[in-house]
């Protein structure tokens, strides 16, 4: 049957995806999504292991509804400091914002 | 045993001053040098009590004080003094007492400027009285910053920026004191096995004769002091942070780093380094003794090609250390003992020297020697004081450098021949560039320039009298500091005639 | 009973001088008649000490053998022992009551020469000094105090000559003074150490005790290059070949300091120091023969330049040096009688000529050159007869005081060596010529139109006359008092006048001064026609062979040449490293700021590809993985 591991393994797969994304993707935007792809991979580990290990605890499902509510807040802030970056640089390109360098 | 702790109140004394100091409005100038003053004519007062008070015939350490403060380290808050640091605590307070003077005229942040100056002089009073290597660090390394304070707010910029001179300055004696850092610990580690470890001089002095130290661990421990008191005493070729150093200060500063700071470099070679690793010592003295000959010579004729006053006068202090590094590599007890009053004298000689310097670009705003002359005319006060320092300086019979010299010959000549000829021939240019600098800076046809220019007067007198006095009573009576110096040293004698020293290849001369 | 006084407190001659420079120096600068009044009053307690000191020595009969020996300790350290003391033997006595004599008739004429000046009571405390200063040198009891004293001396020596300070030739005058000095002291102070170390003692007394026994011991070879370092000094101090070259130099001082110093008394510190160490010098025959030559020589060479001199004073100066060469031959072939005779009388009548030379430049202000003076006979009696007892005691002429000096010396060079005997008889009859011209130049002829002279007051008076009339006694005296058999080194050697000797030297002298008269008085020969025709050798000779500008050449080629080169090696090579070292963490750092490139991504992929090493690594490392690999449960 469909098991822990299966899960564990979409679940990686996502975020290694979320992870591939936010290292590569262009735009501050798409670092975002990645970063949500990532958070998102984590909660299916937290639901499939409280699911698995203990089923009677709501541990995890309740851990995952916290992490979904600050990924929101979160990207609520990123977008609107994306604005502020935008509307002072004129650009998304993550590539382009080094002013803190050498 | 005095029951009065008399070594924590010298060194409490300018810590007060430095408190009080820290908490007066910066705009009341002359009280804070008023405090200053009283602060360092207290400590002074006390120093003097305890040299006069020391029982020379007991000898030894006295005034002793032992609390123990981080016992897992094994650090202790000791301290103790002996014919070998007494004379150096009483040159540091002469000398830091007539700073507070020299510098009457810092209007600038004045505040500040005595605040550091204080905590320069506890520096140096901290590294002579403690018995606890971890103590001495501690002292040592607080009189490096404060130089780089004052050097860069105070000093004066000629050849080189003074930036860059209290750059060098600083990084250098702070590298020199990380070899000493990694000497020390080296030390501890290996004096005594775990739990048992100790920072005391006294209980690590036992170490050697207990045979818990081999000899490659005393050579390889010994060779990093080496380095971190070499570069303080500035010894070839670590001595380059000096001349720059000293020019760039204001003359306070100079007075006391030339005067006294670098003094704890050959302090801690004969009290860390002969008392503590003393085959270490052996291993490393010919090479110490050919340094200390390149020291006296080639500084010598590079101060000859000098014609900046205090580029002169620091080279020259450059080429004095080789006289005491000389006396220090012969390992006997005649040449340390003149290794330890020439450390006294040379000491009292450039602060006056450095004083005086100051006095005069003060006044005429200028330190080429090119640019000077006649000052004779218009200065003779300050004349006179130029010819003591130079006097002494030169080695004349009278005058504090002439018996610590002769002495340190006497002793160094029958272990280092050839050196020691060597280095006795600096007497002669030595002679050369200081009566150069007389004749070109006093003597001479009177220069119009030079009528507005003041004789030293009031407060700037201090310094000259009391500096010169002590050259001149100290070059009279002799024993007054030979025998304090002697009574130190005579402890070690048993030590060092185990040692077996014998002459070089390169003298071989006696039997 | 005065005699006994003295005897015991003889450290009170040093001491008052000492005292008056105190005085003088620091309260009573300003205040020129009290300042002198002090100086003189304790020089002439000084004299009349010394005086009772001399007597004490005759009655006490304190010889050369049993001196009178005071200690005091004053530098004690393990090993190292240096007394300062008091020594009273024949000698040590003559010294002190000529010191003492001298430095009272010097002081005296200051009053008259200096008077005006404004450093008069700073010329007073400096002589004071000095006078305290050689009269240490004289009593001390060990080679440290004579050390002392000698450098203290070079001192004084230093601050007088360049008295004038305001002029650079003054100072430069000075300067060289020193340093010249230093050398031959640089020599002095490697003897010194050499008989520590061998001796263990530096006591005059210990020493000459255990020298023989090394020497039967050891042999002489050794020693013998410690009396040559140990001799140095008095080829420095004493103006010998090759160092003399501060002595004409030095007569940039006021003629009452060249008087005193560069005549009468610190010029023979090294003529003392050998016959003080006589014991050392006299047990090794090579060094003896060194110092005989060196004397030899120098008297010759010293006599030649001054034929040619033309300043008063500079003529003086290459006399003193030629007599000093005279003292030490004496020495050398090893007469310490001879030797201390002639240091007496010459003390006399060069005091004398010099202070007499000082009237006259007091007479005529700025003029040196004695070819610009002339006659000056009518206006200076006083200072003419002076000057005349003076050239005929230093030509030998009998029965002045130099007669009896220079034919003790004389007799014993005949005894040693015959080359030496010739030198020093040619060397006599060019002494009596060129200080036969010097006379005749300056006081003979006619008055120069725009010479104004005057004689000397009666301060400056004083002392020519009694110095002149010891000129005359100060040689018969001593010669019929038994002088050898009190100053000696080993058994009296005084044996009397050699006629043939004697008379072969008086009669050169007398042509010699004939001869001068002939060239410089008669007007029949001139002596420029001369001069052109022996060109060479009157070049040579005036310019002192130019000794002094191979000296300053060498100077400024490897002195400050080398300065010049290690100061530029300075600058590049080890402030090179340095700055290169301390360049290194600058290089470093700019290399490594590099990576900051403020590239978000950038600096997530490195994080990651670190994490992913440390997984790697605690996964390698960890038992789970350990079980892996052997196989097995886990």
């Amino acid at each position: 049957m469909i098991g822990l591991v299966h899960f564990l393994t979409v679940a990686a797969i996502v975020f290694a995806i979320g992870l591939y994304g936010v290292l590569s993707k262009r735009t501050i935007v798409g670092i975002l999504m990645s970063i949500e792809l990532m958070l998102n991979a984590v909660n299916i580990n937290l639901i499939a292991f409280s699911r698995f290990i203990t089923p009677e605890v709501l541990t995890g499902q309740i851990f995952a509804i916290f992490t979904i509510t600050v990924a929101a807040a979160e990207v609520a802030v990123g977008m609107a400091m994306i604005f502020r970056v935008y509307y002072d640089r004129n650009t998304v390109h993550a590539a382009r914002l080094d002013e803190m360098r050498w | 045993m005095v029951d009065f702790p008399l070594l924590t109140a010298i060194l409490l004394t300018p810590i007060w001053g430095i408190l009080v100091l820290s908490f007066m409005p910066r705009e009341a100038d002359k009280t804070i040098k008023m405090i200053s003053a009283v602060t360092m004519a207290i400590a002074l007062g006390l120093t003097l009590y305890a040299y006069w008070a020391y029982d020379v015939s007991l000898g030894g350490l006295q005034y002793i004080e032992n609390v123990p403060w981080i016992t897992e380290l094994g650090v202790s808050y000791a301290l103790g003094v002996d014919g070998i640091s007494l004379p150096l605590l009483l040159l540091t307070m002469l000398v830091g007492f007539s700073t507070v003077f020299v510098s009457w005229n810092v209007d600038k942040r004045s505040k500040e400027f005595f605040i550091q100056l204080l905590l320069l002089v506890v520096g140096a009073i901290g590294t002579f009285v403690s018995q606890d290597l971890f103590i001495f660090l501690l002292f040592y390394e607080l009189g490096i910053i404060p130089s780089y304070i004052m050097v860069v707010v105070w000093g004066s910029s000629e050849r080189v920026s003074k930036e860059y001179a209290a750059m060098k300055l600083t990084i250098y004696l702070l590298l020199g004191s990380a070899f000493m850092l990694a000497g020390v610990i080296a030390l501890y580690v290996n004096a005594f096995p775990a739990g048992m470890r100790t920072f005391s001089m006294q209980v690590l002095a036992q170490a050697h004769t207990m045979g818990n130290l081999s000899e490659d661990v005393q050579v390889f421990t010994f060779f990093l002091l080496l380095l971190g008191f070499g570069s303080t005493l500035s010894m070839w070729p670590f001595y380059s942070w000096a001349p720059d150093g000293y020019a760039a200060a204001p003359t306070g500063v100079s007075m006391l780093h030339a005067g006294v700071l670098k003094k704890i470099g050959g302090y801690g070679l004969i009290r860390i380094g002969l008392l503590i690793l003393p085959l270490g010592v052996k291993f490393w003295a010919p090479f110490i003794a050919f340094f200390a000959v390149v020291n006296v010579l080639y500084a010598a004729f590079v101060t000859i090609a000098q014609k900046d006053l205090k580029y002169i006068v620091g080279y020259s202090s450059i080429s004095h250390m080789g006289y005491i590094l000389i006396g220090f590599a012969a390992l006997n007890v005649i040449s340390i003992d003149g290794a330890i009053a020439n450390m006294f004298a040379h000491g009292i000689m450039s602060a006056l020297f450095f004083a005086m310097i100051g006095l005069v670009y003060d006044k005429t705003n200028t330190r080429q020697v090119l640019s000077l002359g006649g000052l004779a005319h218009q200065m003779p006060r300050v004349a006179t004081g130029f010819m003591l320092a130079g006097m002494s300086s030169l080695g004349l019979p009278g005058l504090a450098g002439f018996i610590p010299e002769f002495t340190t010959f006497v002793g160094a000549f029958k272990v280092y021949p050839l050196y020691t000829l060597l280095a006795i021939s600096g007497i002669v240019f030595t002679a050369l560039y200081i009566l150069r600098v007389l004749a070109n800076v006093l003597f001479g046809p009177r220069r119009e320039e030079f009528d507005t220019c003041r004789d030293a007067s009031g407060v700037e007198l201090v310094s000259l009298v009391l500096l010169g006095t002590v050259l001149v009573v100290v070059g009279v009576f002799p024993q007054l500091l030979m025998g304090m110096v002697n009574s130190g040293m005579e402890p070690v004698m048993a030590l060092l005639v185990k040692l077996h020293v014998t002459p070089t290849l390169l003298g071989g001369v006696f039997q | 009973m005065f005699n006994q006084y003295a005897l015991s407190h003889v450290v009170l001659i040093p001491l008052l001088p000492a005292m008056s420079f105190i005085i003088v120096g620091f309260f009573l600068r300003r205040l020129p008649i009290l300042a002198a009044t002090v100086s003189v009053c304790m020089s002439l307690i000084s004299f009349a000490l010394s005086l009772g000191v001399g007597y004490g020595v005759i009655a006490n009969n304190i010889t050369v053998d049993n001196p009178l020996i005071q200690r005091v300790p004053w530098l004690s350290i393990a090993g190292l022992n240096v007394d300062m003391g008091v020594y009273i033997d024949p000698i040590s006595a003559m010294m002190l009551v000529i010191v003492t004599l001298v430095a009272l008739m010097v002081q005296i004429y200051s009053i008259g020469y200096m008077r005006g000046d404004a450093g008069f009571g700073r010329f007073f405390a400096y002589l004071s000094l000095f006078a305290s200063a050689m009269l240490g040198l004289v009593i001390a009891v060990n080679f440290v105090q004579l050390f002392v004293f000698w450098e203290l001396v070079g001192l004084c020596s230093y601050l007088l000559i360049g008295y004038y300070f305001h002029k650079v030739s003054a100072r430069e005058a000075a300067k060289k003074a020193f340093i010249t000095t230093r050398i031959g002291d640089f020599g002095l102070l490697v003897g010194i150490l050499f008989l520590q170390i061998l001796f263990g003692t530096l006591d005059f007394q210990q020493l000459a005790s255990n020298v023989p026994l090394y020497v039967a011991q050891h042999g002489t070879n050794l020693l013998t290059i410690v009396a040559i370092l140990l001799f140095l000094g008095p080829i420095g101090k004493s103006g010998q070949f090759p160092l003399h070259v501060w002595l004409p130099d030095a007569m940039e001082g006021p003629t009452p300091v060249s008087a005193l110093i560069h005549a009468a008394t610190m010029v023979v510190a090294g003529v003392y120091l050998v016959a003080r160490a006589f014991f050392l010098f006299s047990a090794l025959p090579n060094a003896m023969e060194v110092i005989a030559w060196i004397g030899a020589f120098t008297a010759c060479f010293a006599a030649s330049i001054a034929f040619t001199q033309r300043d008063i004073k500079r003529i003086l100066a290459y006399s003193t040096v030629s007599q000093l060469g005279y003292m030490m031959l004496a020495l050398g072939v090893g007469s310490v009688t001879a030797s201390m005779f002639h240091l007496m009388t010459h003390a006399f009548f060069k005091a004398l000529m010099f202070l007499a030379a000082g009237a006259v430049l007091h007479g005529l202000p700025d003029k040196n050159d004695i070819f610009a003076m002339g006659g000056l006979r009518h206006k200076m009696p006083v200072t003419f007869a002076a000057m005349t007892i003076g050239v005929l005691a230093i030509s030998g002429i009998p029965p002045f005081a130099g007669f009896f000096s220079k034919d003790e010396i004389l007799l014993v060079v005949s005894q040693v060596s015959m080359p030496l005997y010739t030198i020093v008889v040619v060397t006599s009859f060019m002494t009596a010529f060129y200080m036969a011209r010097l006379l005749i130049v300056v006081f003979c002829g006619s008055e120069k139109p725009d010479n104004h002279p005057h004689e000397a007051p009666m301060s400056m008076r004083i002392p020519l006359v009694v110095l002149g009339v010891l000129a005359v006694i100060g040689g018969y005296i001593p010669y019929a008092n038994h002088f050898g058999d009190w100053v000696r080194f080993g058994s009296a050697s005084h044996e009397g006048l050699n006629w043939s000797i004697a008379a072969t030297s008086t009669v050169l002298s007398i042509l010699a001064i004939s001869l001068a008269w002939y060239i410089y008085g008669s007007g029949k020969v001139s002596s420029d026609k001369l001069s052109r025709r022996f060109s060479t050798l009157y070049k040579l000779s005036f310019h002192k062979y130019y000794i002094d500008e191979f000296y300053l050449w060498l100077n400024h080629t490897f002195v400050d040449g080398l300065g010049k080169i290690l100061y530029w090696l300075e600058l590049h090579f080890v402030e090179g490293i340095v700055n290169g070292i301390a360049g290194l963490p600058v290089e470093l750092g700019d290399l490594v700021r590099k990576g900051q490139t403020g590239k978000l991504q950038r600096y997530g992929l490195i994080m990651f590809g670190a994490i992913l090493i440390v997984v790697v690594w605690l996964v390698l490392l960890s038992p789970l993985f350990k079980g892996v690999l052997s196989g097995g449960d886990y």
